[in-house]
């Protein structure tokens, strides 16, 4: 008996672990990485291995050189990169994923201590990073080779006065399937979103409040003051990054609520931002500076949002004044 | 039967299929083996030895006698001479003042121990004989049964309930007892009524138990205030305030006891234990132990002699078929790891887990990725994310505005983590320094309080 563990409580764990959860959202992003692919070809797949690669290698890089232990194995890395291939158009140059992995690696992500201690959420940051230093290159969607606009920056000129029978818009099934849509790689297809999620669920990774309750308040918000008179909230919520946001972005534990109060109000406030930004804000979509805005307000929300505890008396008048 | 339950907690394998149809074998210590007897087997004041080096003392012989209310004697459970009073090791780790007794082999039993019908006793001699029996919360707790027995005046007690929930994953060793000796856990339960009439009994059992219910409850059909509730298998149903919960659905407040809510909660043994001090005049000298996990040989439920170690019990049951790497007593989400298995049995002894590497290997720990599983699954509503940090940040006031003093240890968070933290590790030492702390405060306002008067 000479190698005894004398160790805290409890002996035993379950089986789930931080790799098994991320396998779990890597499992769950493959019918949207799939369509991604078939929708945009080649190159979609091209910038989806570069985005991945580059995303491990960063993370192993300045692990080593910083002499901290190497935890690409939590396939976290894998995940950031993957998500940051799936929010950027397939117009968007080989080196592009690199020069946002980085970002998304090195400042968002290690600079703050490493998984679980960055406030944004790292590829949403790391695009944003990309928008705003190739705006041209990160808004030109091509489909089939073709330069075309999205519903959303369609829909986005009836600001401007135009008309909705005017506008050129795909069908309802069409921007459902997002077969021959333009918009970033893995956003468009909403089944294939919809599939994961649904896998996501079954493996209980996330729960439904926050997708659900952001989707809702923008099909809401949509529905009842739409915008500049036009009200088509079910073909509002199946544009754009929304399913792609609401599912995989703004579920990200790091920087979600961690209470059921909490993700409540943080979806709303997802939900309320996309839907000012896509009607009376300067870019056509919203859904990522809206997550990003949310992620900020979460330290907030958690502090709020604290359950009450087993046992804990309730606030009687008496106890308030003193 | 409506399955009663709490809300949160954790869904651990539970392991029983190992030794829940092992039948209680009886097991007594070697011949000329030594047995240990701790002076503090329970919770309160540690007793006294009232024997000396070289007394000759018998089966049931009273060895330490309990000093102050909230304490409980100790008892030889064999006979022999008192070979050595000596501090020894028990299973926390430390040491403790304990009689050393030369088992003789010849268990002559002491002249003390006489049945008697507890019906013609009055409440007095009945608490006095459960005191006298030195019996205590025998799942683990250890608290004094008699002080549990006789709340404070004006408490209404109107539930006694039987804390038969075992949900430890492994643990048969209850769930034996209810099969084997149903007769003993009643009449022990409607001992503990006499003294509260106005109370009902229930026998909270978890619904892994099949047999153990539709036995107890064909058995108290007649029986007008008893009844068995069957409880969802989850961890930790049997943590008293959870069990309270899932039966009367009443929140035990934030630091007080359930006689607070009307309830008093006693596990299986210690009903039992009640029985034998009341009915058969027998101290408790007897524990059963479920040995289980992938090491033993021979994984079953044994009831050993308290005072026996663990070491003598394994070597006569076969040993180890692998070589552990993990040895706890208790439990696998709130037992004790113990680096050898010279260490004697007590009173609150329930098992003794010997897990193979495979089974003991835990891994490394990682950066908290804010999942919220801990949050999710605390049965008592904590944050222990938040408790981690503050703890490893050595924040005890944040601690314990945050309720950290609240956590009932049970290893949920722990247990859940994907990020493997030691969570429960944490908030664990946190909460016994700051324990410490407001007990040297309100020990310090005593004393001031006193030296002005």
């Amino acid at each position: 008996m000479d190698n005894i563990v004398v160790s805290s409580t409890p002996h035993v764990r379950s089986g789930e672990s931080v790799q098994s959860i991320m396998r779990d959202v890597i499992i769950a992003l493959i019918p949207a990485t799939v369509m991604g692919i078939v929708f945009f070809g080649i190159k979609a797949l091209l910038l989806i291995a570069i985005s991945v690669a580059s995303s491990v290698l960063f993370e192993y890089l300045y692990q080593k050189i910083m002499k901290k232990t190497v935890t690409i194995d939590d396939l976290s890395a894998v995940v950031t990169g993957l998500l940051l291939a799936l929010n950027i158009p397939v117009g968007a140059s080989w080196w592009m994923p690199i020069v946002g992995s980085a970002f998304a690696i090195i400042v968002a992500k290690q600079f703050f201590g490493g998984i679980g201690q960055n406030f944004v959420n790292p590829a949403l940051i790391a695009r944003a990073f990309l928008l705003a230093s190739y705006p041209t290159a990160m808004t030109t969607w091509t489909v089939n080779g073709v330069t075309s606009a999205t519903p959303l920056a369609t829909l986005k000129t009836l600001k401007d006065g135009a008309a909705l029978a005017d506008l050129q818009i795909p069908s309802l099934m069409q921007v459902i399937t997002g077969n021959g849509i333009g918009g970033c790689i893995g956003e468009t297809c909403a089944i294939a979103l919809i599939i994961g999620f649904a896998y996501l669920l079954y493996k209980r990774i996330i729960s439904w409040r926050i997708p659900v309750i952001y989707v809702a308040v923008v099909f809401v918000l949509m529905g009842v003051f739409g915008r500049y008179g036009v009200r088509m909230p079910v073909y509002e919520i199946f544009i754009g990054g929304l399913f792609l946001g609401a599912v995989f972005m703004a579920t990200d534990y790091t920087t979600s609520p961690m209470t059921a109060k909490g993700q409540i109000i943080y979806a709303c406030i997802c939900g309320l931002i996309t839907y000012l930004i896509r009607v009376y804000g300067g870019y056509p979509e919203g859904v990522s500076y809206s997550i990003l805005i949310a992620n900020l307000a979460v330290p907030l929300i958690d502090r709020f949002t604290v359950g009450k505890i087993f046992g804990e008396l309730p606030k009687t008048k008496e106890a308030k004044k003193a | 039967m409506q399955t009663l339950t709490f809300k949160r907690g954790v869904h651990p394998p539970d392991e029983k299929a190992l030794t829940m149809d092992k039948p209680i074998k009886v097991i007594l210590p070697k011949e000329n083996s030594e047995l240990f007897f701790p002076m503090s087997q329970h919770i309160g004041a540690p007793c006294e030895p009232c024997v000396q080096k070289g007394d000759y003392v018998k089966v049931g012989q009273k060895l330490g006698e309990a000093k102050g209310f909230v304490s409980s004697p100790i008892f030889s459970s064999v006979s022999g001479e008192v070979v050595d009073i000596r501090p020894v090791l028990v299973p926390l780790g430390v040491k403790s003042l304990a009689v050393v007794v030369k088992n003789d082999g010849k268990m002559e039993e002491y002249e003390g121990i006489k049945p008697r019908d507890y019906t013609q006793m009055s409440n007095e001699e009945i608490l006095a004989a459960v005191k006298e029996g030195g019996v205590v919360g025998m799942g683990g707790a250890g608290f004094p049964t008699h002080v549990k027995l006789a709340p404070p005046p004006g408490t209404n007690i109107d539930y006694v309930l039987v804390n038969a929930a075992e949900c430890e994953p492994y643990l048969t060793c209850d769930y034996r007892l209810m099969l084997e000796q149903p007769e003993k856990l009643i009449k022990g339960l409607q001992i503990v009524l006499k003294l509260h009439p106005n109370a009902k009994g229930v026998i909270g059992i978890e619904d892994n138990k099949p047999e153990a219910i539709k036995l107890l409850s064909d058995m108290v059909k007649d029986i007008p205030n008893i009844e068995v509730a069957s409880l969802l298998k989850k961890f930790p149903q049997g943590s008293e305030k959870h069990l309270i919960y899932a039966i009367t659905q009443r929140e035990v407040p934030s630091g007080a006891l359930p006689s607070a809510v009307g309830c008093i909660v006693d596990n299986v043994d210690t009903i039992i234990s009640v029985y034998n001090a009341v009915c058969e005049g027998k101290p408790v000298m007897r524990k059963i132990v479920t040995v289980s996990g992938g090491a033993p040989a021979n994984p079953g439920n044994y009831q050993i002699r308290v005072g026996m170690t663990y070491k003598d019990l394994m070597e006569q049951i076969g040993g180890f078929k692998v070589e552990p790497a993990k040895m706890v007593a208790g439990g696998p989400m709130m037992g004790i790891a113990m680096f050898t298995l010279d260490v004697a049995t007590t009173k609150t002894s329930s098992a003794l887990l010997c897990f193979t590497p495979a089974e003991a290997f835990i891994p490394p720990e990682r950066n908290c990725i804010r999942c919220a599983k801990c949050v999710e699954h605390c049965p008592m509503g904590l944050q222990p994310f938040m408790l981690n940090q503050l703890s490893l940040r050595g924040d005890g006031e944040g601690f314990v505005a945050n309720h950290g003093l609240d956590c009932i240890e049970c290893g949920s968070c722990s247990y859940e983590c994907p990020a493997k933290r030691q969570l429960a590790q944490s908030i664990k030492a946190t909460k016994k320094i700051e324990m410490g702390k407001a007990r040297a405060k309100a020990d310090a306002e005593k004393k001031a309080a006193e030296s002005k008067k």
